[in-house]
């Protein structure tokens, strides 16, 4: 058995040799290079475009919108985005024109040699000038989507409240920064079929947009995955966009062509994280319960739908957090603005809402002069509680557990009491604690709509061949595919390959998002290697595998496909929002310990307890590297990643002035693996990577609240911010 | 013709002399374990050694290595002979994605060599310069630590 084991990634070796290939070290046959021409302008209508007429054209191709052979739609959720700007401009690093060269200092020559002159309009820029817009930039009131959660009677609840708490709490845009910049390679075989081959999360996400582009047929578009260099979101469907430009400088040009983005075009124009707003109006006694909660959510969109309304979605169900209340409405809503469509980021709106719950919590524990663990503890969902849509958490709730690894590893009492004495000199000392939770895999009715297929295949000698869409992006899809198909198969690991990721080879297994690989996908992985391991033992019970294979394969194919069942048991209604949510949660107790010198107001992150209940760690050392480098995302996004935006554009586009963590300020991180297993998922298991990005955040402002007496209610707490509140 | 020693052979370059040190050795040498991040010396993917100090390679031009030796991660290990570091960094969890290893595995090599027995706090200033964006570092840093211990 290797499952609860941690047996060596099987892509390590390549990676440590650095004989990995990744889009970039790829290159083909008469290939050229191709770069966009966007437009810098964040709102406006295109008036003309000026090719320099002393520069040889005849050398190097151009696409325009002209030039689109299907219809100028990237397919995601709406059909308001164009592959190329059409006449409007709405954001402003809109793309216009492509080009393709045969080096990248030609490429470089022809790009300057052109130039778009857009008639400017003013642009919707903030979350307020969206709800009230002059103009709406999508539909008639700017809106995306709107959802409602309703849950008791707030009357009753606010009724039965001794205190009214009452708060707002705002975060900002967030890059993902994978350290691979986005790129893709296409080209047109001969039979037509539009290739593709790059770095990507969702293969058949860009398969069904290149259909509609290129007017292709399903056997006509191929989407290869090449190795690819992090994700967290950034590439589930921006690469779509990619990969219809580059095939479509590849049909003109008539040869294979390359685009691989530079930093600053990566961080100024792919997706990046909600920015939102909360408010909060709660109901609580005098020992911390909660009686009402009464939330609103408003985040922005950007400039085009893409999954916004998904995104809004998980916003919206983990808005009440981890805690039990009698009465809450969630009231939400999502809007565009001319500024780049936001997307999938890890925890897709969560850690948002967390983010304000939490800080919330943290609000009524002052008001009452209570511990913020303790009105955690007065609140925290336990088995058996109901969530705010109305789904009764029947197994796998590991909150408590959480709590209590994470207390018991980090004296938290003891340390919460010492720092409570007087502090005196630069330096102070702060610890804190964010409890949470996060639904693992679709919401709702969304595997019943997906359809995920897996394919196991029996090979000669006994083999197995995982076939399935599910990409590895770095957190080890392949390895814990073989891990499973092999355990319940009952063979040794090294006779499983996973097939590589092409749209020509591997079924649909939906998109690698939302904590789903593992515990969806990963399931049907399992059921179908058991079911090929019992086609072979039908026929020969026992004795050698390997022979037994070879003597039902001679018999003619073997492969089963298998299809995702959601279980039964599970209820929802979308029109009311309520039922289960999730098949299950995922579930978290971060503390964080922290300085703050008093003299730069910086903040340095001591230590970093993680105690997250995940069901069952298919692979312990990767489980834990999907916490600790999700935590450091949430600790950047807490105290110094931010977008700064200036009439629409970016200023900061680079990684010297949009900072992330580096090794020295990265804390030790001391993870506890939870397994409290989920009757649904593979041996147990449960989403995990998303549910690291959740806690980070609070457990670090509550930190920071006990060290110096005050934290701001925005992300990010950086040193300017916190002096602010400090010295007000 | 200028010349340089890379993993321990001579080559000769024809790149102009201002060409970074990073493109000579993806798209001339064809070694394309070394990767570009940034392009502006800050995330470190690009890291060799120069005459065995790290170095990013895409702010080397190529002419400051004439005559002098570079090593990338090609030079590390064999597929059938991997150095302890790398391999510690496949059972620790030092490598995810991938990107960030082999500049993470040069640094970290440098670091060994002179200082053999690191505590965490000289790892992570030796690897302050290569970002990871998946690993939280805390896996990289056992990984390193462990291979010192050998």
């Amino acid at each position: 058995m290797t499952v609860g084991q941690s047996p060596p990634r099987v892509d390590g070796v390549a990676k440590v040799l650095g004989t990995a290939r990744y889009v970039d070290d790829l290159t083909m046959p008469g290939m050229w290079h191709g770069a966009t021409v966007r437009s810098r302008v964040a709102a406006g209508r295109i008036r003309e475009i000026r090719f320099n007429p002393a520069f040889d054209w005849s050398q190097v191709t151009v696409v325009t919108a002209k030039d689109i052979p299907g219809e100028n739609i990237i397919t995601t959720l709406e059909d308001d985005q164009p592959c190329l700007a059409d006449g409007i401009i709405r954001h402003a690093y809109e793309p216009i024109l492509l080009v393709a060269a045969e080096t990248k200092e030609h490429l470089a020559a022809a790009v300057a040699a052109i130039e778009v002159i857009i008639d400017a309009e003013t642009p919707i820029l903030t979350l307020d000038e969206a709800l009230n817009p002059a103009q709406p930039i999508f539909g008639k009131d700017n809106v995306f989507k709107r959802y409602s959660i309703k849950r008791g009677s707030l009357a009753e609840g606010f009724a039965e409240a001794d205190v009214i708490v009452e708060g707002t709490y705002e975060v900002g845009h967030q890059e993902h920064i994978y350290i691979e910049p986005q790129g893709m390679i296409a080209w047109i075989e001969q039979d037509g079929t539009a290739t593709v081959q790059g770095s990507l999360q969702c293969p058949y996400y860009i398969h069904k947009a290149m259909k509609r582009v290129f007017n292709l047929t399903e056997d006509k578009v191929r989407v290869i995955q090449n190795v690819t260099g992090g994700g967290f979101g950034g590439k589930e469907e921006y690469p779509s966009l990619i990969a219809c430009h580059a095939a479509l400088l590849a049909l003109k040009a008539g040869r294979p062509v390359k685009i691989i983005y530079g930093r600053e075009e990566d961080i100024e124009a792919t997706t990046k994280r909600h920015p939102a707003r909360m408010t909060y109006r709660t109901g609580v006694k005098k020992d911390g319960t909660l009686t009402a909660m009464d939330v609103t959510v408003l985040m922005d969109g950007g400039a085009y739908c893409t999954l916004t309304p998904v995104v809004l979605s998980r916003g919206t169900l983990h808005a009440s957090g981890a805690y039990r209340c009698p009465a809450i409405e969630i009231h939400s809503t999502a809007v565009a603005t001319n500024t780049p469509p936001n997307g999938a980021f890890r925890g897709f709106g969560a850690p948002q809402t967390i983010w304000a719950i939490e800080r919330h919590m943290d609000k009524i524990a002052r008001t009452l002069d209570l511990d913020p663990l303790a009105v955690r503890e007065k609140n925290l969902y336990t088995l058996g509680d109901t969530t705010a849509t109305g789904q009764l958490l029947k197994e796998s709730v590991g909150s408590e557990a959480c709590v209590e690894a994470a207390v018991m590893a980090s004296g938290y009492w003891s340390k919460r009491k010492e720092y409570a004495q007087p502090q005196t000199g630069r330096i102070r000392r702060g610890i804190g604690i964010a409890t949470f939770f996060h639904g693992a895999g679709f919401t709702g009715s969304g595997e019943a709509r997906l359809k995920g297929k897996v394919q196991v295949d029996l090979q000669p000698g006994g083999r197995l061949m995982v076939r399935s869409g599910s990409t590895d992006i770095g957190q080890g899809t392949e390895t814990v595919f073989a891990q499973m198909a092999a355990d319940a198969a009952k063979l040794p690991l090294d006779m499983v390959d996973v097939h590589p990721v092409d749209t020509h080879g591997v079924p649909d297994s939906g998109p690698t998002v939302a904590s789903r690989t593992t515990m969806v996908v990963g399931s049907i992985v399992a059921d179908a290697a058991a079911e090929v391991a019992a086609k072979v033992r039908e026929l020969t019970p026992e004795g050698d595998w390997a022979q037994a294979a070879d003597k039902a394969l001679a018999q003619g194919p073997i492969s089963v496909l298998l299809q995702y069942v959601p279980p039964g048991t599970n209820q929802w209604d979308d029109d009311t929002y309520s039922g289960d949510a999730y098949p299950c949660f995922s579930w978290g107790a971060d503390i964080a310990e922290v300085e703050v010198d008093l003299d730069t107001m910086e903040v340095t992150v001591v230590d970093f307890w993680a105690a997250q209940d995940i069901g069952k760690a298919i692979h312990p050392v990767m489980c834990a590297g999907q916490i600790e480098g999700g935590t450091l995302q949430a600790i950047g996004w807490a105290l110094c990643e931010e977008v700064v935006w200036d009439k629409g554009l970016i200023k900061n586009n680079r990684i010297t002035n949009y900072i992330i963590p580096t090794a020295l300020d990265a804390p030790p991180f001391h993870t506890f693996l939870i397994e409290e297993p989920f009757s649904g998922g593979p041996f147990g298991a449960k989403g995990v990577g998303e549910l690291p990005m959740d806690g980070g955040a609070p457990a670090l402002a509550a930190a920071i609240e006990q060290a110096i007496g005050v934290c701001p209610d925005s992300l990010p707490l950086t040193p300017e911010r916190l002096l602010e509140v400090y010295r007000a | 013709m200028p010349s340089l020693k890379v993993n321990g052979r001579e080559v000769t370059v024809m790149a102009a002399p201002l060409t970074r040190l990073i493109d000579v050795l993806r798209e001339e040498l064809l070694l394309t374990g070394t990767k570009e991040g940034c392009g502006e010396g800050e995330c470190g993917s690009c890291t060799v050694l120069l005459d065995g100090e790290p170095v990013n390679s895409c702010l080397v031009p190529v002419a400051q290595t004439f005559g002098r030796a570079v090593l990338t991660i090609e030079g590390l290990g064999t597929p059938e002979r991997l150095l302890p570091l790398q391999s510690c960094f496949i059972s620790e969890g030092g490598a995810q994605c991938g990107i960030c290893t082999p500049g993470m595995l040069i640094s970290a090599h440098a670091l060994l060599e002179r200082n053999p027995q690191p505590d965490d706090g000289a790892i992570r200033e030796a690897i302050a310069g290569n970002l990871c964006r998946c690993t939280g570092y805390q896996r990289i840093v056992n990984a390193i630590k462990k291979a010192a211990e050998g």
